[in-house]
């Protein structure tokens, strides 16, 4: 089983859930984060000085796949999530030992209980 | 003998009378001054029923709203809405700027020692911004701000005035016997049918209706907008007590004590019906409901008793949460219900007065639906036209990305809220 994080532009947040959606997975975990990269921070002025605030906003998605599902996963993240301009996000694939499901007990691919 | 006593008597009874005056006007500024904190409830009222990203938006709009209001008051509003002269008429016009008349017109004279001119000018001054602030909020997160300011200029210097002098400044629905007290429709449906040709003309915000359904979009802060409706309803006191336009003690309790009921039966009916439609106890349809009341009480409050008033505003408030289904379903989108509350609570106080209470009968009731009608016809073809030609050349929506990303950002450059954990700021180069 595969862990899937994905660093994604707010404004591409309900896109990039529906085409995971579409493509089985249905479930997730998600956080809204701060980021630092080579984007520029966004500009904000305050009565009169303009500073750059240093951050941008994302949002990163964790997803518990199993092996089957990964290149389907990264694949229905890549096209809704890019826009083409610089700071799209990343997406990086982390193994995982074990995933058990706390209601049932249930491990590994059962656990994740994907088609 | 008989004469020096005479004298005295007339010096007397002139030191009472301008007693009296004094009297009558310190509590007509009272009441503008209790006018002027429903701006502060408007602003804090829409700050809590939009999305943390667009509060410094809303405010702006809101404290160019009352600048806006108050200065072309002055430069013309004011000259509109009260042209003096024979009256019946449909327009008239006593120039740019003011003059006080000299002497005891412009004091006790004036109004029948109700008020002196300053008075008048700045207690009808608080309400006219009132028909644009209805507005902004309805078009809220979505409009662009310079076309709404430039909305709000000729909507407040032309179609408010104009359609309020033929009521309140002596014109053709005066005449006509139409009755509307403090301003359920020269004020409230004024702004609401501005409102309804804005969301008609703007569009939804982005998501609010989708094939899937309605996905609401609820405001960032129930602490401010409760605060606001309270703010409203400490306001109201002065909208209402100041419309009897002197401080005679009969009159102006009992329009103290219809407007309170009015609005507490506003909560209650807009409660009952809400919890029956939706099996929840909705705060933001209860605090609709308070306004709901208020605006419903505000064409008759001197006209009716404590029990009339608690069914006009009870009935306001069991119309709000179908009101608000109602618009839905067409898909007008309206952040604050100030359709709602404004709009359809306006021609609904306006009837009552033809319905409860002193005036009730056939004959108010046609003089009342005159009077919805026209200024229904006159304010929202005017917006509409207004709204319209905006929209042909500069265009009143913003881009997408902008509604997405927040109006603070976009066209402020400035969060309303500064988070804690942020990096280092740098001068921008």
């Amino acid at each position: 089983m595969k862990k899937i994080e994905a660093i994604i532009r707010s404004s591409r947040f309900d896109e990039v859930k529906e085409a995971l959606s579409e493509k089985g997975i249905n479930f997730f975990t998600f956080m809204e984060v701060k980021g630092y990269g080579h984007q520029e921070g966004e500009t904000h002025t305050y009565r009169g000085a303009v500073y750059d605030v240093g951050y941008i906003a994302r949002m990163k998605l964790e997803i518990m796949v199993s092996d089957s599902f990964v290149q389907l996963a990264i694949d229905a993240i890549l096209a809704s999530a890019k826009t083409g301009e610089v700071g799209d996000g990343k997406i990086s694939v982390i193994s995982l030992d074990e995933i058990i499901q706390i209601r049932t007990g249930l491990r590994n691919e059962s656990a994740i209980n994907t088609k | 003998m008989n004469e020096e006593a005479l004298l005295k008597a007339n010096e007397a009874l002139e030191a009472a009378n301008q007693a009296m005056f004094t009297a009558n006007n310190t509590w007509m500024l009272v009441a503008t001054v209790l006018v002027f904190i429903m701006h502060l409830g408007f602003a804090t009222l829409e700050a809590g029923f939009v999305q943390r990203k667009n509060v410094v938006n809303i405010l702006f709009k809101n404290v160019m709203i009352i600048s806006i209001g108050l200065l072309t008051y002055y430069i013309m509003g004011f000259n509109l809405m009260y042209p003096g002269g024979d009256g019946g008429g449909w327009f008239g016009f006593a120039g740019f700027g003011l003059t006080n008349p000299e002497g005891a017109a412009g004091l006790i004279e004036y109004a029948d020692a109700g008020y002196s001119y300053w008075t008048d000018f700045i207690f009808q001054g608080m309400f006219a911004a009132t028909c644009c602030t209805i507005v902004s909020g309805a078009v809220a997160e979505r409009i662009k701000l310079v076309p709404f300011l430039v909305f709000c200029t000729l909507f407040v210097s032309l179609s408010y005035p104009i359609t309020g002098m033929w009521k309140w400044g002596g014109g053709w629905l005066q005449e006509a016997g139409f009755y509307d007290f403090a301003g359920s429709t020269i004020v409230h449906s004024v702004g609401g049918w501005g409102a309804l040709a804005g969301i008609i003309l703007l569009g939804a915000r982005k998501g609010k209706y989708t094939d899937k359904g309605i996905k609401p979009i609820p405001g960032h802060s129930m602490p401010l907008a409760a605060m606001g409706v309270f703010l409203l309803w400490f306001g109201w006191f002065g909208f209402n007590g100041g419309s009897v336009l002197s401080a005679d003690a009969g009159l102006v309790s009992l329009v103290f004590v219809t407007t309170a009921l009015a609005a507490a039966a506003g909560a209650i009916g807009s409660f009952v019906v809400s919890l029956g439609m939706f099996k929840t106890f909705d705060l933001s349809m209860a605090l609709n409901g308070i306004l709901g009341g208020l605006v419903g009480i505000t064409a008759g409050a001197d006209q009716m008793g404590p029990g009339a008033a608690i069914l006009v505003g009870f009935i306001a408030g069991c119309i709000i949460p179908l009101s608000v289904v109602f618009f839905d379903k067409m898909k007008l989108d309206d952040p604050v219900g100030a359709t709602s509350v404004h709009l359809v609570c306006g021609i609904w106080g306006t009837l009552a007065v033809g319905l409860f209470g002193e005036l009730a009968g056939m004959t108010q009731i046609i003089a009342q639906l005159k009077g919805i009608v026209a200024v229904g016809v006159f304010t929202f073809l005017f917006a509409f036209i207004v709204f319209f030609v905006l929209k042909l050349t500069v265009g009143i929506r913003v881009p997408e990305e902008e509604e997405v990303a927040g109006l603070d950002i976009a066209e402020h450059g400035s969060p309303a809220y500064v988070g804690v954990n942020q990096a280092a700021f740098s001068v921008a180069k």
